[in-house]
């Protein structure tokens, strides 16, 4: 799979977006230099990038994130080396967007500078078992909210189908017709589907780009 | 059966809501319940329900007390700081004999404390937190699809008896996400005669109100709230029992803490150690029957709370203080580790029932 420097992952709250940009962080400093992730979600103040942050600085992934993320200080904010983001283009950058329309609205703070150098993608993370993107058209109009208030369109759609521990195989491969359609319905291409590495093995060869994840935290 | 969706607690609160024929939300955004009015101001506009973001707590709850008057379902949810400020809305809608479903998902305290999990609204919801004789029912999930099922009976319970039923839920419960499934409500028909619908010059007024001007009528009022208290204590409490059976040491615990608990339970009996647990469900009325039963075959208890030792008064009470209650608690936001609560099980299976 073919990514371009700044890689934006946004979705509806609890898609599984940070989840897979942690992940691609760690498949793309296999392949380049410099890796930096940037946590720009200034809505939800638990399940943070920052959660991985010893993995993370262990394979030498550049992590930028609020100092108050899983802290209790519940504060909007984002930090001033989110700007080297744009400023320096010889790293490669995942940007992980807050969840829904609210989330995204801290992305036009750097919109102008990504639009500019053109050399991004903008991922829509969709989950079919998410009650409010059950279907095509709810997905569409929650994609739809986050352009509006991010300033930056989607470019494809990741399928992150699941049903957490309980996902089999087959649900993945059933989500595939949903995630279909989305794509028609936004005219988006599908970069890839997401799936839980234990399920990997059973899934290889029978969907395209498929992506294994190990999952980042887990709660008792 | 409905085909299972992944949600986080918070969402699966207000779905189940929804499922069971509430159309009235009012509510005021706070961490880390935020999620319930996201989702309610999502869902409600599209079918035909009222989303409001009120002013205030305050404004909120008496924004439910209006609702609740007309005999129509209807929820507010809010979080330790904001539930506190729906106190004195709480005690007008026990004063008035009207059923509403309060939210409350915790998070450290007192004062603004943290937003991190927490359980130390215990004597908040089951002792009060409003001024007067009054109780409500308190309902305590510990997992998502409890959030759901409960918040179901909560509204079945807060009609069968008029009165507030809360949702006692924490931090934790809130944001974590499980698969779940959004079950039908059972049909159930409840008498709303009392409701403030409109005479159309067919009957005399309804009056729904908490004021008393003859403290003799005050006071039946509340001699006959609590002869229907009394029924609830009786037909309505809940608890499950784990590995309960052969139990010497009994673990009582509920919401977060039961799970933590548990996970400690099958790792002390793998030790040989001979513990179960109690999960009660519903922490007003607490399951005083079901304790005092473990009471005849344990010889010590272990209260496991998110708080500085709250729930423990009533294992306490319940069991007429004939066995010794151990505590095993963390605070400020912070989770007990199954390896802590399995270090104080162990510790009472080695003194038998002595709590140093």
């Amino acid at each position: 799979m073919d990514f371009k420097r700044i890689i934006l992952l946004s979705g509806h709250y609890g898609s599984g977006k940070t989840n897979i940009a942690v992940n691609l962080a760690f498949a793309l400093k296999k392949t380049r230099e410099r890796v930096t992730i940037a946590d720009v979600d200034i809505v939800n103040p638990y399940f943070r990038t920052s959660d991985s942050r010893r993995e993370l600085e262990e394979s030498g992934i550049r992590l930028i994130c609020s100092e108050f993320a899983g802290s209790n200080v519940d504060l909007p904010a984002l930090p001033a080396e989110m700007y080297s983001v744009v400023d320096d283009p010889t790293q490669t950058a995942l940007i992980d967007v807050g969840g829904d329309d609210r989330g995204a609205l801290a992305l036009g703070r750097i919109r102008d500078g990504i639009l500019k150098e053109n050399d991004y993608e903008m991922l829509f993370v969709i989950n079919r078992f998410r009650p409010l993107t059950r279907n095509a058209e709810l997905t569409a109009e929650i994609m739809r909210e986050i352009e509006a208030a991010g300033g930056i369109r989607f470019t494809a759609i990741v399928n992150n189908s699941n049903l957490g521990p309980e996902t089999t195989a087959q649900d993945v491969l059933d989500s595939d017709a949903y995630a279909r359609e989305v794509c028609e319905m936004t005219g988006l291409p599908l970069k890839m589907t997401a799936v839980h590495e234990s399920l990997y093995p059973q899934l290889k060869g029978k969907m395209e780009n498929l992506f294994p994840l190990g999952l980042q935290k887990k709660i008792q | 059966m409905a085909e299972k969706v992944l949600m986080k607690g918070n969402e699966a609160i207000a779905e189940a809501a929804i499922e069971a024929g509430c159309r009235h939300y009012f509510g005021y955004p706070i961490t880390p319940q935020t999620e319930v009015a996201a989702y309610m101001s999502k869902r409600m506009p599209k079918i035909g329900g009222t989303f409001l973001q009120a002013e205030s707590e305050i404004a909120a709850i008496n924004m439910v007390y209006g609702v609740a008057s007309t005999g129509k379902r209807v929820m507010t949810s809010s979080s330790s700081p904001g539930i506190s400020l729906k106190a004195e809305g709480l005690s007008y809608l026990a004063g008035a004999d009207l059923p509403a479903l309060v939210v409350n998902v915790q998070r450290g305290g007192p004062g603004l404390g943290g937003i991190q999990p927490s359980q130390s609204d215990y004597f908040q919801a089951t002792k009060g937190g409003g001024h007067g004789d009054y109780r409500m029912i308190v309902l305590a999930p510990a997992s998502v699809q409890e959030m759901a099922d409960l918040t179901m009976k909560g509204f079945d319970l807060a009609d069968k008896y008029r009165m507030t039923a809360m949702i006692l839920a924490d931090g934790t419960m809130g944001q974590m996400m499980e698969p779940v499934e959004i079950k039908k409500p059972e049909n159930q028909d409840f008498d709303k005669s009392w409701a403030v619908t409109g005479t159309k010059g067919q009957r005399a007024h309804n009056i729904v109100n908490s004021l008393f001007l003859s403290p003799e009528v005050l006071e039946k009022t509340n001699f006959e709230r609590y002869e229907r208290y009394a029924m609830i204590e009786e037909n309505e409490a809940m608890a499950e029992r784990y590995m309960m059976d052969d139990a010497e040491i009994c673990v009582v615990a509920f919401g977060i803490a039961a799970r933590v608990a548990k996970n400690a339970i099958v790792e002390a009996r793998k030790s040989g150690i001979k513990v179960g647990l109690i999960r009660p469900i519903t922490l007003w009325p607490f399951p005083k029957k079901e304790l005092a039963r473990a009471a005849e075959s344990c010889h010590s208890f272990l209260s496991v709370e998110l708080s500085m030792g709250q729930m423990i008064e009533d294992i306490r009470l319940a069991i007429d203080c004939k066995r010794p209650v151990a505590l095993c608690n963390r605070a400020g936001g912070i989770i007990p580790s199954p390896e802590e609560v399995y270090a104080k099980i162990a510790e009472l299976a080695k003194n038998g029932g002595c709590d140093k």
